[in-house]
């Protein structure tokens, strides 16, 4: 009998940890093509730790499935800074052990100053950018100066020019062209946006968050509000593609790795967040996905002629903080939301 | 034998090349050369070789496949019965509005409600919970598509069967399914479509993980380069497979489609 | 007594389950429409209705309006193309039947997104569409077919006819021959035959495929941002706006439930003219 029970009880701690050294997976959310497809392979060669990845097509919809299951079976969501920093007043962002982050100090010192989340409590960024105009510049005569080039265009660029769809930034537009902040509270400066947006769409082609770039290549559109970073990609496939921040300014966007409160693998979500902050790996991060990483040691060993094809990869991070950080505008929220709606239901 | 007109059949025809011109197109485009829809490069076979390799698209192409087949048999069975019930008993508006409206509930809002369900109950997610959840539309279309066939149905020849003494579930069994068949096929082939087709239920139902990602939530994500030429090539796939099958059906059941 | 028992016993798994994962979690969403947002999303439990106010202001009245505009056109163009394909179909032979209802379904089995980047494909400005218009002459500029209500009526139609097909050719099936055949046979044309016989006798399949078409169509909201440009606001779209860009559960559900409420008025409305319509023409039943 004791025997038995001997070796009941041994089979039973041989099962048990034979588990917990399985136990060690994290569950990863990111945009499909934001990261380098073997990224996920290498941090489990080096870390003995399994990933799995979901994507989402947009930060809305990550967000709602959190706020709705608690962000439940998620251990490491990419969303951007504005909702990074909702998750964190919503209780679903865990603060971060920065302990267990000791590549952080790779960041450059700006990014660990940023509006939405000071000191990096509970995101770190992992790209980051500007927003501006995108252009065919064998197609259009000279170079774009203001963003009301964009929305009170030439005759030759009316019903070929495109803005982004998300709420943010296509309100981001009127609010730069009016002098306006991008968190901008006042209803008077945002309804003073809103009649500039409305009349802009009289001579906008579409509103378009994915196939802008291409549409720039195929001659649909000639000139289009992007994020730096797809720019990129148009430019990748014609040479005649050019990025330029208008003169009234541009707003820092950031993306961000946030560890979930719910998480049952949080040392595991750390380790993996650590090792998104490698300097080799932010290196080949920004080679793959043509963005800047606000990471100074890997910017710093980024190879030379990429940044000549792709010019603003090389923005600096001084220049870059004299945008202002886009941040979660809290109540304004609804009146951005029916602003928008007024905008796009307006004949 | 009523006459059948030209002018009908060239509509007929007409339709169907409305129906498929984009369904030529997106094939056309999956052998391009070049990653954007934009121009033709050349005739290229190496998108259906990266698919073959993506393991990603195929996997969610197979989750895609089970959630439909099982939520569509759960439809297809409870709608049937409950379409039966309804028929035979005058409902009240109460039964009515509850049959009615996952059809006019926006997909939005049943997903939210059944993920905050989901979690308050403690349920896991996965591929289960959104076949849970697929069934709830599917049960209501058909019920409809049902319920439809059976306004002109004749009860008495049920009657008749109850009376010449034949049990219930055998009377079910030889008389009234082999009547309303077409209406029970139709409102399966209705709902695996729509099953297969449905992303934003599936997205926000499902568990976090590839294991339980369905093909329309990975084209969706996908979408922020546009169509790629491997995710027409995946298109292709299916219709091709669903073609021949088809076909197939045909040949091998000629009784089921002699109506 | 058994009656009743038999028909509960039918009705109650699908109830049951319409009732678990449909009635109450909805209930749950909608009794949110009372409360207020909470500052980065989350609710506030205070009660209100303001919820309920704002959603008769005129930019979202302008917005209902405008989708049940739009869902209209679809329904009555799907109506038009429909119908005479149903009734072709009807008219093949027994065999083709099936196949060819299979083969009006099978594009659907592709994928929504992928068919929708597809017409993109077709109707921009650098086109197919536009490219062979303009390659045989037919056409100086080019024309804008997409970004716009033309592309979003035809998306919608598109991708809804096939459930019009069905829906008519089920009530096509159920006519009985001999009706067409005796007002043949009393001297009547086949266009007088067809107004007075086979429309009214196939009006409930009418009425079910133009509900399908639009109660599926005006929910839409893939569709007006794509093939729309985003240019147009459609409830679809804004109800998914509220729930996950505004985070604004309060307000969506209470949009919702003004959606849902009209929506039941014109199915229930349906219902009772194709029961009277059935009434008259059927004779009653056992």
């Amino acid at each position: 009998m004791k025997r038995l029970l001997l070796f009941v009880a041994g089979a039973a701690i041989a099962a048990l940890t034979g588990v917990a050294a399985h136990a060690d997976k994290i569950v990863i959310s990111n945009w499909d093509g934001y990261m380098p497809a073997d990224l996920l392979e290498n941090f489990t060669k080096e870390t003995g730790i399994e990933a799995e990845l979901s994507v989402h097509a947009t930060n809305e919809e990550i967000m709602g499935k959190l706020v709705a299951s608690g962000g439940k079976g998620y251990d490491v969501v990419f969303v951007s800074a504005p909702f990074a920093e909702a998750l964190g007043k919503l209780g679903l962002a865990a603060a971060l052990d920065h302990s267990r982050i000791p590549n952080l100090a790779n960041l450059y010192p700006e990014a660990s100053r940023l509006a939405h989340d000071m000191g990096n409590r509970i995101s770190v960024p992992y790209a980051w950018g500007t927003t501006g105009l995108c252009y065919r510049s064998d197609l259009i005569a000279g170079e774009p100066a203001s963003w009301m080039d964009l929305l009170q265009p030439a005759d030759a660029l009316k019903g070929k020019t495109t803005m982004l769809a998300t709420d943010r930034w296509l309100l981001g537009a009127g609010f730069l062209a009016t002098g306006a902040s991008i968190n901008e509270t006042d209803p008077g400066k945002i309804e003073a946006a809103k009649q500039l947006l409305i009349a802009a769409k009289k001579t906008l082609l579409a509103y378009d968050d994915t196939t802008f770039y291409s549409k720039l290549v195929s001659g649909e559109a000639l000139m289009v509000q992007a994020w730096d970073g797809w720019c990129n990609y148009g430019i990748a496939e014609n040479a005649a593609i050019k990025y330029v921040i208008p003169k009234e300014g541009s707003d820092l966007w950031v993306d961000t790795m946030v560890v979930i409160e719910g998480s049952a693998s949080k040392d595991a979500a750390h380790a993996f967040v650590n090792y998104v902050l490698n300097a080799d790996v932010g290196n080949w991060v920004a080679s793959n996905i043509l963005y800047k990483v606000p990471n100074k040691a890997a910017m710093e060993a980024l190879d030379k002629a990429l940044i000549e094809q792709y010019p603003n990869l090389g923005m600096s991070p001084a220049d870059l903080i004299k945008f202002e950080a886009m941040t979660d505008v809290g109540e304004t929220q609804k009146l951005y939301s029916r602003t928008v709606s007024e905008i796009t239901a307006a004949q | 034998m009523p006459e059948r007109s030209r002018l009908l059949d060239m509509h007929l025809g007409a339709v169907l090349a409305f129906l498929y011109v984009p369904i030529a197109v997106l094939m056309v485009l999956s052998f391009n050369r070049a990653g954007l829809p934009t121009a033709w490069t050349g005739f290229s076979v190496k998108w259906y070789g990266a698919l073959a390799g993506n393991g990603r698209i195929l996997g969610a192409a197979w989750n895609t496949l089970i959630v439909a087949f099982f939520s569509t048999a759960i439809a297809t069975v409870l709608g049937t019965l409950l379409a039966l019930g309804v028929e035979q008993k005058k409902p009240g508006a109460a039964v009515e509005a509850t049959m009615f409206a996952p059809m006019i509930i926006p997909d939005i809002v049943l997903a939210i409600a059944l993920l905050s369900f989901f979690t308050a109950l403690d349920f896991t997610l996965g591929l289960h919970s959104i076949i849970v959840s697929h069934a709830v539309f599917n049960i209501a279309f058909v019920a409809a598509v049902v319920r439809a066939r059976l306004r002109n149905f004749d009860w008495s020849l049920v009657e008749v069967s109850r009376d010449l003494g034949a049990g219930p579930v055998t009377t079910f069994r030889r008389i009234t399914l082999p009547l309303i068949a077409p209406a029970v096929v139709a409102g399966a082939l209705l709902a695996f479509t729509l099953s297969v087709d449905e992303f934003i239920i599936a997205y926000f139902t499902a568990g976090a993980g590839p294991g339980s990602t369905t093909l329309p939530m990975q084209i969706y994500a996908m979408i922020r380069f546009g169509v790629t030429p491997e995710i027409n090539a995946m298109a292709t796939i299916v219709m091709g497979v669903s073609f021949t099958l088809v076909l197939v059906a045909q040949r091998a059941n000629r009784r089921l489609f002699d109506v | 007594m058994r009656v009743r028992v038999r028909d509960w016993l039918l009705m109650g798994p699908g109830l049951g389950w319409l009732a678990l994962f449909m009635v109450v979690p909805c209930a749950l969403v909608f009794a949110n429409a009372f409360f207020e947002r909470g500052t980065y999303g989350g609710i506030d439990y205070n009660f209100t209705l303001e919820n309920f106010t704002r959603a008769a202001e005129p930019v979202y009245a302008t917005i209902f309006l405008g989708s049940a505009r739009i869902a209209l056109m679809a329904t009555a163009i799907a109506l038009l193309v429909g119908y005479p394909a149903a009734f072709a179909i009807s008219r093949q032979p027994a065999r083709r039947q099936m196949a060819l209802l299979v083969l009006v379904m099978l594009p659907f089995w592709s994928n929504y997104l992928i068919r929708t980047y597809a017409w993109m494909v077709l109707l921009n400005r650098e086109g197919l569409i536009n490219k062979a218009l303009t390659g045989i002459g037919a056409i100086a500029e080019p024309l804008a077919l997409l970004y716009n209500e033309f592309a979003v009526v035809t998306g919608l139609v598109y991708n809804y006819l096939p459930f019009v097909v069905l829906a008519i050719y089920s009530a096509l099936q159920r006519l009985d021959p001999s009706l067409t055949e005796a007002s043949r046979d009393l001297g009547a044309g086949a266009w007088t035959t067809f107004a007075r016989i086979t429309l009214p006798l196939t009006a409930p399949g009418i009425a079910a495929g133009a509900v399908f078409v639009f109660v599926l169509s005006i929910g839409n909201f893939i569709t007006p941002d794509l093939l729309g440009g985003g240019r147009m606001q459609m409830i679809g779209n804004l109800i998914y706006d509220q729930f996950l860009t505004a985070r604004d559960w309060p307000f969506g559900a209470a949009l919702s439930f003004i959606l849902i409420a009209i929506m039941m008025a014109l199915l229930f409305g349906q219902a009772v003219i194709a029961g009277r319509v059935h009434g008259q023409r059927e004779p009653a039943h056992a």
